[in-house]
């Protein structure tokens, strides 16, 4: 399977840095990764989540702490544990409405992060786990693609299925309630799905920075968009294009991956919302 | 799809209470919506209105029924709520358009795939109910506060209701968009075979478009009736004496 889909980016790439597999490899994870992170960004941004996904980010290094301390060799499954933990967590002591998100989220996070940096460094060893925190899109494995391909899957069945739902809930609670949606239904389905995401991507994006992946391409698409397609839309195209350029800079500035395609990212930003203050004044 | 008022529809509230901790917010409210009218629910700032209307939409737990008896079936079922809230928050930057949201209302299509044609031509048909036909492409974060509330009706509309729940609606509108706005309820009320909840401070308005009123006064059901029997009342008189000297004033 791997071999043909190599043969046919060879024809389709001939270029010098495409023939190494590991660029191959982070190409196609772009490809999957990029229009996830623009899909589940909008919701993120209209729900204003983007400090819980900076949360979510962070606390992966606790994950990854108790995964060394069972012994596990891949601590994936330890950090998505830990991550869904945490999210339901939060989601219920906000529900609670005894103090308001931001506080709750850095209490959580600021904790997550404390508890997974003491045991890593532990007895001085942290440097073997800085990988996480800027991420290497460059060691990405076709079991890793495999993986990227199922998420990819269930969040576009998600945003086949429940994107209408979650759209009300997010636009207006009271709105929602009277057509008759579950809140807490949409708000944990949401949440977890975004830790699922989040998490099976840390390894390549790094824990500093995923959050920015998740949050620029939604906020540079609500720069020029009018309405939710073009939001969608636009969002996916941004991410994609960003991350494909972003790919090929990091590989001939030999520059970490994840981080030169935030500042893609950043960068049309920028230019997006330029674009809208020139539009807004000439509307006035 | 469109019938005349057949005033034998209602609604029954049976000892509906809410409490918030050991507080109670509601007590024991008994009162009838009857299809065809429009009720006004007033009272002070605190007196348990917007209580009500919580647990009317199902958003606060309540103990006690609800139910509605329609003329031609006996059995009874929850009400279909429409819900116009007082002022949808929502970020001005949204890109969100009046489409948008009655299409994630009524297609099963995900909006972010866009909307197909026929069912364009349907949301046209709701918002031309309102006379808001031409904002159907709008964002809504450009919206005046009248369009806005005319849309929202307009949703609120779909499906049509048994009871429509207006909550301050006029808030932050000007004269014109209020005198729009009420003049396409009433034009709703006489169309359409569903009853119109009212929660409003103004009583002058309360005065000229509701044909029944109920007074809630701490968490209690203290008056029920025609608004100009209603306001005579003494208990009534007490709570909103000086509310009653504005809008007298006003009327000159």
């Amino acid at each position: 399977m791997m071999e043909k889909i190599y043969a046919l980016m060879d024809i389709l790439l001939p270029f010098e840095w495409a023939q190494y597999t590991f660029m191959k490899n982070a190409l196609l994870g772009i490809l999957l990764v990029s229009p996830l992170f623009g899909m589940l960004g909008t919701m993120v941004v209209n729900n204003k989540m983007a400090f819980f996904s900076d949360a979510l980010g962070h606390s992966a290094l606790t994950g990854i702490a108790i995964g060394v301390l069972l012994g596990f060799k891949q601590p994936l499954w330890s950090m998505m544990a830990f991550s869904l933990l945490l999210t339901l967590g939060i989601v219920k002591v906000k529900n609670a409405k005894t103090a308001s998100m931001d506080t709750i989220i850095g209490v959580f996070s600021a904790m997550a992060v404390a508890l997974g940096i003491v045991i890593l460094s532990y007895r001085g060893g942290f440097s073997k786990y800085t990988v996480y925190l800027i991420g290497d899109l460059l060691s990405i494995t076709p079991t890793d693609l495999g993986l990227l391909t199922l998420a990819f899957i269930g969040v576009l069945l998600f945003w086949m299925l429940g994107f209408n739902q979650l759209f009300l809930v997010s636009l207006n609670p009271s709105l929602a309630k009277s057509r008759g949606l579950s809140l807490a239904v949409w708000e944990y389905l949401f949440t977890l799905l975004v830790a699922v995401i989040v998490t099976l991507s840390i390894q390549w994006v790094g824990t500093l920075i995923i959050s920015s992946l998740l949050i620029l391409p939604a906020a540079a698409s609500r720069n020029i968009a009018h309405n939710t397609k073009q939001y969608v839309g636009f969002s996916i195209g941004l991410a994609f294009v960003a991350g494909l350029s972003g790919l090929l800079l990091s590989y001939f500035i030999e520059s970490a991956s994840g981080a030169t395609i935030v500042l893609v990212l950043g960068i049309f930003f920028c230019i997006t919302y330029m674009l809208k203050i020139k539009s807004t004044q000439e509307g006035a | 799809m469109e019938k005349p008022t057949c005033g034998h529809c209602f609604t029954q509230i049976r000892n509906m209470s809410v409490k918030k901790g050991k507080n109670s917010i509601l007590k024991n409210i008994n009162w009838d919506i009857h299809c065809g009218e429009l009720v006004a629910v007033i009272g002070v700032n605190g007196a348990g209105k917007s209580t009500l209307l919580k647990a009317l939409l199902g958003e606060v737990p309540y103990q006690g029924e609800i139910a509605f008896q329609n003329t031609n079936k006996i059995g009874m079922h929850p009400p279909i709520m429409g819900y116009v809230p007082q002022k949808l928050e929502f970020d001005l930057s949204s890109p969100v358009s009046v489409l948008d949201i009655f299409a994630a209302t009524q297609s099963k299509r995900p909006v972010w795939l866009g909307v197909s044609r026929k069912m364009r031509e349907q949301i046209k048909e709701s918002l031309r109910r309102v006379e808001a036909e031409y904002l159907m492409d709008r964002r809504i974060g450009v919206l005046s506060g009248g369009e806005l509330q005319r849309v929202l009706l307009a949703l609120a509309l779909e499906p049509m209701p048994n009871i429509l729940l207006l909550d301050e609606p006029v808030a932050g509108m000007d004269a014109n968009g209020l005198k729009l706005f009420y003049e396409t309820v009433s034009h709703i009320r006489e169309k359409y075979d569903l009853a119109i909840v009212l929660v409003s401070h103004d009583l002058e308005l309360v005065a000229h478009y509701a044909d029944q009123m109920i007074v809630i006064h701490q968490g209690q059901l203290i008056a029920k009736g025609k608004p100009k029997e209603v306001f005579k009342k003494p208990k009534v008189e007490a709570i909103f004496k000086q509310s009653f000297s504005k809008a007298g004033g006003a009327k000159g």
